[in-house]
C-alpha cells in the first residue's frame, strides 16, 4: 500500500524543504552580497512550514471525509432491487454487512450483488487512498515551489514564521477548549434523540430504572422505564461512604502531616500516601471483589447481619480509600497556606497544638479544605471502574449500605458495553446518564473553584 | 511519647506553685486531648499505609502462583498416526494427543477419556500441529513434548485444592489426582517460568492466556497519545503563559482547562464513542482511537503542568535574551522552553501513566473485545492491559484469578517504571532558581 509510506515521503519532503530554504538564502544573499533580514534557518522552516501544513491540511481533511465520501458512492451504487423499501436502521445494516465481507469476513453465501459492492468498495478504497497520496505530495511540492520563490535576501522570513507558529500555540490551546464543546454537543444532541423517545421529567423524576427493553415483539420483557431517581440514589449512597471513609482518614493524615510530624517523617509518609492516588481504578475494583467484599460478608454473616456479595459498603470504601490522597494532599496545601504567625500566635495565648489546630489553623484553612472535599465528590460521583465491579446493575433505591445498588457510571458502561446499535432508547439513555453526570461534577468542581477563590483568607 | 513527657513537665511543676488542683487538672487534660489528637493522625496514616499494604499483598499472593506454570511432558507416536507430510495441519491432531494420553495411561478406559483429556492443556493439539510444523521431521517418531498442564492441574500442583475434601467440592477426582502422582513419581512434571504469560494473546484457556496482545495494545494507544497530546499540550502551554493576553476569552480557557482536567473520565469515553466511532466512523476497538481518547484525557495534565514548569523558570532569563536582542518568540522557544522541559516531562510521563492505568474511555470503545492474537497496526482491533485486567476478572476459570492478579502486578511494574523515571528526571534535571 503506497498510503503507509505517506508519513514517511513528506517527512523526507518537509527535510528536504527545509535544507532547500536554508541553501538557497545563503546562496541568493552570497549572490547579492548582502546581509539577509533573517538567520538562514528561518528561509528553511519559512519553506518547510509551507510544505508540511497545507499537506498535512488536506490529509486529515481526506482522511476525516474520504471513508463517508466512499461509502455513500457505494450504497448508491446498490441496485434498485436490494435498497428498495429499506428504512434506514436496515440500510445501515446492509453496510455494515457489505463492509465485513470487504474486509474478509464472509459468513454463508453472500448474495451477488452484496459481493459485487464488496469489491466495488475495496477498489473505491484503494482508488480512494492511492488519491489521497498523489494529493497530498502534489499539494506538498505546490507549496515548496510557491514557497521558493519567496525566498530573498529581503523577504522578512522571521516575521513570518513566527506568525504561523503563534497562531499554530493559539489553535492547540483552542484544543483543550474544543474538546469541551465536543463533549457538551455530543452528550446534548445523542439526549436529544433519547429524550424525544423518553420525556424529560420522566427521565428526572422517574422512580423506576428498567432499561432492559424487548428487543423483538414477541419477547417477554420489562416495559423499559427509564427514571434516573434510582440510579441517581445508589450514586449519593455509594459516595456518601466513600466520603466519610476518606474524609476524616484524609483530613487527620493531612493535620498529622503538616502539623506534627517532623520533617523526615513526613518526606518518607506523603509519597506513600500518594501511592494510593496512583494506583489504577481498575485494581481496586479487583480489591472490593477479591478481598474487601467477602471479609465485609462473612463478617456481616458472624454478627448476624446479611451483607450482599455487591454490597454499596464494599464499594463505598474501597472508593473512599481512593480518594484519601486527594483529601489529604490538597488540605495540606491548604494547611500550608496558613502563615507561621498564626500558630505562633495561638502558641503565645497558651493553646496547646490541638487547640492552635482546631480554632485556629483549620478555620483559617476551610476554604481550602471544603474545594477539596468537593472536588474528591465530584471525583467520586464520576469514579467508575470500583462501581462496575464492585457494585451492583439493578437500580435500587435504599439507604442501607448492606445491599446492592447500582449507580450512574455502572449504567454507562453496562448500557454500552457490547451494543452499538444507536437508535435505541436503551443506548440513548447512556448519553443522558453522562449529560447528569457531567453536569453535576461540572457544578460541583466550579462551587469547589468558587469556595477556594471567594473565601480565601489572603495574608500579606 | 518522650517528647510529650518533656513538654508535660513543666506544666506539672507550675501547677504546684501557681495552679490550683483544678487548674492543673484542666492544663492535664488539654494535654491529653493533644496527645489523643495526636494518636487519631497516626492511626488514620497507618489505616491509608496499611491499605495500601494490604492491597499489594493480597496482589502479590494471589499473583505470584501465575508466574510459573505447571508443564506436564506427554510421549507423543507419530509412527502410524496418518500425516500427510505436505500438508500437516489438516491431520487429527486432537486424535493424537488423546491416543499418546491413552497410551501413557493404559489401564484408562474409553469411558475415562475425557477426564483424561481434562488432565492437559485443551490447547494441546495445536501446539503439537505448530511444533510438527516447524519440524517437520518429527513425522514419524516418537518423541516427548512439554504442553501446559489444565487449569485445573496446574491449581492442583500448586497446591489451591484440597486434595482431602469431598470429591463435590473439587474440580479434579481421585482418579485425576492419581493420574498426576503417576506423573509426577515419574518426573512428567515440572513447574518452570510462565512465559506464555508475557508473550501469548488472551485465550479461552487460562494456562494459555498471555498479556502480550494487551501489553501490544497499550503501547500503541500511548504512543498516539503521546504523539498528540505532548505537543499540542506544550504548545498551548507555552502560548497560554507566555504570549496570551490578559483577558476574559484567555481566562475563559483556563477556566475551562482546569475543568477539563476534572471531568468524570467515563464522560470522555462517551466523547470517544460519539465523535470518533458514530460520528466519523473509524474502527471499533482500535488504539488508535483509545489514543486519541486518552490523548484528550491527559492535555489537561500536561497543560497545567507544563504551565507550572514554565511559570518556575525566573523571568530574568526572559529578559536576559530580550536584552541581548531576541525576539519575544526566540526567547521563549530557544532559552525558557529549555529550561522548562524536565517539568514538563515529567508532568507528561505522569499524565501518560494515568492514562495507561485508565480503563473506563476503553471499555466504552470497545477495547475489551475478546481477541487472541497481538494487534500488528494500530486500526487493528485490541486489548489494553486494564481492559485484559476486566475481562480476566469476569472470567469464571479459577486460573484466571492469578492471572489478573499477576496482570494487575505486571501494570502496576510499568506505573512504578514510569514514574520512576519523572522522579529521576525532576531530581536530576530541574534546577533550583
Amino acid at each position: 500500500m503506497l498510503i503507509t509510506y505517506l508519513p514517511l515521503v513528506l517527512g523526507l519532503l518537509i527535510l528536504y524543504s527545509y535544507l532547500m530554504g536554508r541553501g538557497r538564502i545563503r546562496q541568493r544573499a552570497t549572490a547579492q552580497s548582502v546581509r539577509p533580514h533573517s538567520q538562514m534557518s528561518y528561509y528553511g522552516l519559512y519553506v518547510a512550514l509551507w510544505c508540511g501544513l497545507p499537506a498535512l491540511v488536506v490529509a486529515l481533511a481526506w482522511l476525516m471525509l474520504g471513508p463517508a465520501f466512499v461509502d455513500t458512492l457505494v450504497m448508491g451504487g446498490l441496485p434498485e432491487t436490494i435498497t428498495a423499501g429499506l428504512d434506514s436502521s436496515q440500510l445501515s445494516l446492509l453496510e455494515t454487512e457489505i463492509k465485513a465481507i470487504a474486509g474478509g469476513v464472509v459468513f454463508g453465501e453472500p448474495a451477488p450483488e452484496i459481493a459485487a459492492a464488496a469489491e466495488h468498495l475495496n477498489r473505491l478504497r484503494g482508488i480512494s487512498s492511492t488519491a489521497m497520496f498523489v494529493v497530498v505530495i502534489c499539494v506538498a511540492l505546490g507549496a515548496i515551489a510557491f514557497a521558493r520563490t519567496r525566498v530573498a535576501p529581503q523577504f522578512r522570513a522571521r516575521n513570518s514564521v513566527e506568525r504561523t507558529s503563534y497562531w499554530l500555540m493559539v489553535l492547540c490551546s483552542v484544543i483543550a477548549v474544543v474538546t469541551t464543546v465536543g463533549i457538551v454537543f455530543s452528550l446534548l444532541f445523542e439526549s436529544f434523540r433519547f429524550f424525544q423517545l423518553v420525556p424529560f421529567w420522566e427521565f428526572l423524576f422517574g422512580v423506576n430504572w428498567e432499561p432492559q427493553m424487548p428487543i423483538r415483539a414477541d419477547q417477554v420483557a420489562a416495559e423499559g422505564a427509564f427514571g434516573a431517581l434510582p440510579v441517581l440514589a445508589g450514586t449519593m449512597l455509594v459516595s456518601l461512604i466513600a466520603m466519610l471513609v476518606a474524609i476524616p482518614i484524609g483530613l487527620l493524615t493531612a493535620i498529622y502531616l503538616a502539623e506534627y510530624a517532623p520533617g523526615r517523617v513526613r518526606a518518607a509518609i506523603k509519597p506513600v500516601v500518594e501511592i494510593l492516588a496512583g494506583v489504577p481504578t481498575i485494581v481496586y475494583g479487583f480489591f472490593a471483589v477479591l478481598t474487601v467484599a467477602p471479609w465485609l460478608r462473612e463478617t456481616g454473616a458472624a454478627i448476624g447481619l446479611d451483607v450482599a456479595p455487591n454490597s454499596a459498603l464494599a464499594a463505598g470504601a474501597v472508593m473512599g480509600i481512593m480518594i484519601i490522597p486527594f483529601i489529604s494532599s490538597l488540605s495540606d496545601d491548604a494547611l500550608h497556606a496558613v502563615p507561621q504567625s498564626l500558630r505562633d500566635g495561638a502558641a503565645a495565648l497558651g493553646a496547646t497544638q490541638r487547640e492552635t489546630i482546631l480554632q485556629v489553623i483549620v478555620p483559617a484553612a476551610l476554604p481550602g479544605i471544603v474545594g477539596g472535599v468537593l472536588l474528591a465528590v465530584s471525583r467520586a460521583i464520576g469514579e467508575t471502574m470500583i462501581v462496575v465491579m464492585a457494585a451492583g446493575l439493578i437500580a435500587n433505591a435504599t439507604a442501607n449500605p448492606f445491599e446492592a445498588v447500582t449507580t450512574v457510571t455502572v449504567q454507562i458502561v453496562t448500557l454500552l458495553i457490547g451494543d452499538t446499535a444507536f437508535d435505541s432508547p436503551k443506548t440513548l439513555a447512556a448519553f443522558a446518564l453522562g449529560l447528569l453526570l457531567f453536569v453535576i461534577t461540572l457544578g460541583l468542581n466550579l462551587v469547589a473553584l468558587i469556595v477556594t477563590k471567594k473565601y480565601r483568607e489572603r495574608y500579606e | 511519647m518522650s517528647e510529650i513527657e518533656a513538654t508535660m513537665q513543666p506544666v506539672r511543676n507550675i501547677g504546684d506553685e501557681l495552679m490550683s488542683e483544678e487548674g492543673a487538672r484542666r492544663v492535664r487534660r488539654r494535654y491529653r486531648a493533644d496527645f489523643r489528637f495526636r494518636a487519631y493522625g497516626i492511626i488514620a496514616i497507618a489505616i491509608a499505609v496499611g491499605v495500601l499494604g494490604i492491597l499489594l499483598a493480597t496482589l502479590i499472593i494471589r499473583g505470584a502462583p501465575a508466574f510459573v506454570q505447571t508443564q506436564v511432558t506427554i510421549t507423543v507416536d507419530l509412527r502410524d498416526a496418518g500425516i500427510d507430510p505436505a500438508d500437516p495441519a489438516r491431520a487429527d491432531w486432537r486424535g493424537i494427543v488423546a491416543d499418546s494420553l491413552e497410551a501413557m495411561f493404559p489401564g484408562a478406559g474409553a469411558a475415562q477419556a475425557r477426564e483424561l483429556r481434562d488432565m492437559i492443556s485443551g490447547g494441546t493439539p495445536f501446539i503439537l500441529r505448530d511444533r510438527v510444523i516447524a519440524d517437520p521431521a518429527l513425522i514419524g517418531t516418537v518423541f516427548d513434548i512439554e504442553v501446559p498442564a489444565s487449569d485445573r492441574i496446574d491449581q492442583l500442583n500448586k497446591g489451591a485444592i484440597d486434595r482431602d475434601a469431598p470429591v463435590a467440592q473439587r474440580t479434579v477426582n481421585d482418579q485425576q489426582i492419581a493420574w498426576f502422582d503417576t506423573l509426577e513419581a515419574q518426573d512428567r512434571i515440572a513447574t518452570p517460568f510462565n512465559t506464555t504469560l508475557f508473550v501469548g494473546a488472551d485465550s479461552r484457556y487460562p494456562e494459555l492466556a498471555g498479556l502480550w496482545g494487551a501489553i501490544v495494545g497499550s503501547f500503541y494507544a500511548l504512543a498516539v497519545c503521546l504523539a498528540l497530546s505532548f505537543p499540542i499540550g506544550i504548545a498551548a502551554a507555552i502560548y497560554l503563559e507566555e504570549f496570551a493576553p490578559k483577558n476574559r476569552w484567555t481566562e475563559m480557557i483556563e477556566i475551562n482547562i482546569n475543568n477539563l482536567a476534572a471531568v468524570p473520565s467515563v464522560v470522555f469515553g462517551l466523547l470517544g464513542l460519539a465523535l470518533f466511532l458514530n460520528f466519523f466512523g473509524m474502527p471499533r476497538s482500535a488504539p488508535l482511537v483509545g489514543g486519541m481518547t486518552l490523548a484528550l484525557m491527559t492535555l489537561p495534565t500536561i497543560i497545567i503542568a507544563s504551565r507550572a514548569a514554565l511559570k518556575a523558570v525566573p523571568p530574568s532569563i526572559r529578559e536576559g535574551a530580550l536584552g541581548v536582542g531576541a525576539s519575544h518568540q526566540q526567547a521563549v522557544l530557544h532559552h525558557v522552553l529549555p529550561l522548562a522541559m524536565p517539568g514538563m516531562l515529567t508532568g507528561t510521563i505522569i499524565g501518560l501513566a494515568q492514562a495507561l492505568g485508565e480503563t473506563a474511555p476503553l471499555l466504552l470503545i470497545g477495547m475489551n473485545a475478546f481477541i487472541t492474537a497481538a494487534p500488528d497496526s494500530m486500526m487493528s482491533p485490541s486489548t489494553a492491559l486494564p481492559t485484559q485486567i476486566y475481562i480476566w476478572a469476569d472470567s469464571p476459570e479459577r486460573g484466571f484469578v492469578a492471572r489478573t492478579s499477576a496482570a494487575i502486578l505486571v501494570l502496576l511494574g510499568f506505573l512504578a517504571c514510569m514514574n520512576a523515571v519523572a522522579i529521576w528526571l525532576r531530581s536530576r534535571l530541574e534546577r533550583r532558581w
